[in-house]
C-alpha cells in the first residue's frame, strides 16, 4: 500500500512535468497540424536559462536561496523561451505554411538538431548541476516520503494548467485560438489575425516548456543539452494519448504516462522504463486511433 | 515484362560489378601507399550505407506515402541479427581455416552474404510487424508509432545480454568492404527503380496519391502498405548487416536512436519524396557535409566542434528554400534537356501514358 502510494505520488510529480510539455505540443498541433519536434529542446533551453540565471542570482545574493529568486529565475526562463518560440515560428515555420506539411516537419527536426548541437556547442556536452533555488525539505506523511519539491512541482504545474485552461476557454484570445484550430481559412476571413494567434500559441507553449524545464531541473538536478529528447518524445506520446489538439487530454495523458512509468520503474521491469510509454501509445492507437478524448473524424473523399 | 529488360540489366550488372571490383582493388592499393586513404575509404562506405538506407526508406515514405520514422530500428534489427550470426557461428567457423587461404576468403565472403541476408530477413519480419498498425493509422499518428517501435527495438537490444546489451557488441569479424556495400547499394537502387515501374510500384503511387481512390479502384491498400514496409525494412536490414561487419565492426545501441532515423528521413525529404536519384544525391550531400565541415573546428576557441550546428542550420535553410526537396518528384535525368529530334514536349507529355501520374504536381499533403 505504501509503495503503491509512493509510486503514485512520484508518478504524479513527473507526470505533471510531462503534462506541461505536452500542452505545448498539443496546442501547436491543434492549430498547425505540425509535430513541433523542437519543443522538447525548448524545454532543455528553459532548464539551461534557469541554470545560468539561478547561479547568477545566487552569486549576487551570496549563495542564499529564496522563493522570490526562484520565481525570478522562472520568469526569466519563460521570457527567453517565449522569445525563442516566437523566433522559431517566425523564421522556420511561417515561410513553409503553404508548403507540404512534411517540409515543416523536417524543418522542425532541423531546429531540434540546432538546439541540441547548439546546446552542446555553447553550454558544453557534459552534464551540469542545477542550482538549489529553494531549500529542500523531506516531508513524511502516512508512511509516504515526499519533498517540498514534489509539492512545488505539482502546485506550479496545476496553477499554469489552470491559467492555460482559462486563456483557451475563458478569453477572447482563446476563442480566436480555437477558431483558428477549427478552420484556419474561415477564421482569417472572419477577421481573426491568424498569424498573431499562431505566434501567441508558440509563445505560450514555449513558456510552459520553460516552466517544465525549471521544475525538471529542480527535481532531477542533472541537466545536459540532450535532456530534452526523451521527455519531449514522451510528452508527445502523452499528447497523442489524450487526443492531440485537446488541452485537458494532454494533461490526463501526461499524468497517465508519468504514473505508469513510475510503477514500471518500481517493478522488476525497470529496464524497460523508456519503452513503456511507446507500448502504451501503440496499444491505445490500435484500439482508439484518435486518443482517449479525441473526436474520431470520418474521412471524406 | 521480365523478358523485356533482363538481358540489358544483366549486362549492366556485370559491368557494374566489374567496375566496382576495379575501384575496390584500386582503393585498397591506394590505402597501402597513402594511409590517409583509409579515412576517405570509410567515408565512401558510410555513403554507400546511407544511400541504401535513404533509397529503402524512400520506398516506404516516398513511393507508398506511409510516413515512417523508425528506420534506424529496422537497421538495428538487421545489424544485430547479422552480427549475432557472425560472432557466434560464422566467425569461429572461418577462424578455424588457415589464415589467408583461398578457402577462408571464399567462405568469409559467402558467410557475409548469408549473415547480411539473414539480417535483411529479420528486418523484413520486423517491418511486417510494424507495418500491421499502419493498416489503421495514417499521417502523423503512423509517424509517431513507427518512432515508438524504433525506440522499443532499441530498449529491447539494451536488455538482451547475448548481444552485448548496453556495452555494445564487439568481436564481429570485419568482413564487409567497399565492394559489398556498393554491390548491395546498387542492388537496392535497382530493386527500387524496377519496383516503381512495376504494378506493385504503381499501386504504391496510387495509395500515396489518394488512398480512398486507390481502394475504390480495387487496390488492396492494406496488402500493399505492408508490402512497402517489408521491402523497405528488409533493405534497411541489409544495410545494417553491412554496417555491422565494417571496421571497427562494433555495434552500440546508442548508434540506433531515432536521431539516426531522422537523419535518413532528412535525406529522403531533402532529395524529394519519391525521387530515387534525389535520395541518392541527398544521402551523398548529407554524408559529406559533416566531414567537409571538420576543419572548421580548428578556428573555434576552446576546441568545440560546431559542424553539427552548421549541419542543422544548413538543413533548415535547404528546407526553407526548397520545401519540395532538391528534385521534387522528378528523377535526375528528367532535368536533362530532351532530344530535339521528335515531338515537342507538350505533345510528348500528353502521349506518354507512363507520365500520367503527374510527377510534377505538388507533393501530397500527408
Amino acid at each position: 500500500m505504501q509503495t503503491l502510494l509512493q509510486n503514485l505520488l512520484n508518478g504524479i510529480a513527473s507526470g505533471s512535468i510531462y503534462a506541461l510539455i505536452a500542452l505545448g505540443y498539443t496546442m501547436v498541433y491543434g492549430i498547425l497540424k505540425l509535430i513541433n519536434f523542437a519543443h522538447g529542446d525548448i524545454f532543455m533551453l528553459g532548464s539551461f536559462v534557469g541554470f545560468y540565471a539561478g547561479n547568477f542570482i545566487a552569486k549576487q545574493n551570496g549563495g542564499g536561496s529564496s522563493p522570490l529568486s526562484a520565481a525570478l529565475v522562472m520568469l526569466l526562463s519563460m521570457i527567453v523561451c517565449g522569445a525563442f518560440g516566437y523566433l522559431n515560428e517566425r523564421i522556420a515555420y511561417r515561410p513553409l505554411r503553404n508548403a507540404p506539411r512534411i517540409a515543416s516537419l523536417i524543418t522542425a527536426i532541423g531546429v531540434s538538431f540546432f538546439l541540441e548541437f547548439g546546446g552542446q556547442f555553447v553550454f558544453g556536452p557534459d552534464p551540469k548541476f542545477f542550482p538549489t533555488l529553494i531549500d529542500k525539505h523531506v516531508i513524511q506523511f502516512a508512511g509516504v516520503v515526499t519533498t517540498n519539491y514534489q509539492l512545488i512541482v505539482l502546485g506550479v504545474a496545476i496553477a499554469f494548467m489552470a491559467l492555460l485552461q482559462y486563456i483557451v476557454y475563458g478569453t477572447k484570445y482563446g476563442r480566436a485560438m480555437r477558431a483558428v484550430s477549427y478552420n484556419f481559412e474561415t477564421a482569417s476571413l472572419m477577421g481573426i489575425p491568424t498569424d498573431r494567434v499562431i505566434s501567441t500559441t508558440f509563445v505560450i507553449g514555449s513558456m510552459l516548456a520553460a516552466v517544465a524545464g525549471i521544475l525538471y531541473g529542480l527535481s532531477y538536478p542533472k541537466i545536459d543539452p540532450l535532456m530534452g529528447v526523451m521527455p519531449g518524445l514522451k510528452a508527445f506520446v502523452a499528447a497523442v494519448l489524450g487526443g492531440i489538439g485537446n488541452v485537458p487530454g494532454a494533461v490526463v495523458g501526461g499524468l497517465l504516462i508519468g504514473i505508469i512509468e513510475s510503477f514500471v520503474g518500481g517493478s522488476a521491469y525497470s529496464n524497460y522504463r523508456d519503452a513503456i510509454a511507446f507500448v502504451i501509445l501503440i496499444v491505445i492507437l490500435l484500439f482508439r486511433p484518435s486518443g482517449l478524448f479525441g473526436k474520431y473524424q470520418a474521412e471524406k473523399v | 515484362m521480365f523478358r523485356r529488360w533482363y538481358l540489358r540489366d544483366f549486362i549492366l550488372l556485370i559491368i557494374y560489378i566489374a567496375v566496382l571490383y576495379g575501384a575496390w582493388v584500386a582503393l585498397e592499393y591506394a590505402a597501402v601507399y597513402w594511409p590517409s586513404m583509409r579515412y576517405y575509404n570509410r567515408i565512401l562506405v558510410m555513403m554507400g550505407i546511407n544511400i541504401t538506407l535513404a533509397v529503402s526508406l524512400n520506398i516506404i515514405n516516398g513511393h507508398a506515402g506511409q510516413f515512417s520514422l523508425g528506420h534506424a530500428g529496422f537497421m538495428a534489427v538487421g545489424a544485430y541479427s547479422a552480427a549475432y550470426l557472425s560472432v557466434y557461428y560464422f566467425g569461429p567457423y572461418v577462424a578455424k581455416m588457415p589464415d589467408g587461404s583461398a578457402q577462408q576468403i571464399v567462405w568469409q565472403n559467402l558467410l557475409l552474404i548469408v549473415a547480411v541476408l539473414a539480417g535483411g530477413l529479420m528486418s523484413a519480419i520486423a517491418g511486417y510487424i510494424v507495418g500491421l498498425p499502419s493498416l489503421r493509422l495514417r499521417g502523423d499518428y503512423l509517424a509517431i508509432v513507427t518512432l515508438g517501435f524504433g525506440e522499443i527495438i532499441r530498449v529491447l537490444i539494451l536488455n538482451i545480454e547475448a548481444i552485448g546489451a548496453a556495452r555494445g557488441l564487439s568481436g564481429i569479424p570485419a568482413w564487409s568492404s567497399f565492394f559489398w556495400v556498393f554491390f548491395f547499394c546498387g542492388l537496392t537502387i535497382l530493386i527500387s527503380n524496377r519496383l516503381v515501374s512495376s504494378s506493385v510500384g504503381r499501386a504504391f503511387l496510387a495509395i500515396r496519391e489518394d488512398q480512398i481512390a486507390a481502394e475504390s479502384m480495387g487496390i488492396d491498400t492494406t496488402r500493399y502498405k505492408v508490402k512497402a514496409f517489408i521491402i523497405g525494412s528488409c533493405l534497411a536490414g541489409v544495410a545494417g548487416g553491412l554496417f555491422a561487419h565494417y571496421t571497427p565492426a562494433y555495434l552500440n545501441p546508442t548508434g540506433f536512436t531515432f536521431i539516426r532515423s531522422f537523419e535518413v528521413v532528412a535525406m529522403v525529404v531533402l532529395g524529394g519524396l519519391g525521387s530515387i536519384s534525389g535520395s541518392i544525391v541527398a544521402a551523398i550531400i548529407l554524408t559529406l557535409l559533416p566531414e567537409a565541415l571538420r576543419p572548421v573546428k580548428d578556428y573555434m576557441p576552446g576546441g568545440r566542434d560546431p559542424r553539427m550546428v552548421i549541419y542543422s542550420i544548413m538543413l533548415i535553410v535547404l528546407m526553407l528554400t526548397r520545401p519540395q526537396g532538391l528534385f521534387g518528384r522528378k528523377e535526375l535525368w528528367q532535368f536533362l534537356p530532351r532530344r530535339k529530334d521528335s515531338l515537342p514536349n507538350e505533345a510528348r507529355d500528353e502521349g506518354n501514358a507512363d507520365d500520367k501520374l503527374d510527377r510534377d504536381a505538388a507533393p501530397p499533403v500527408t
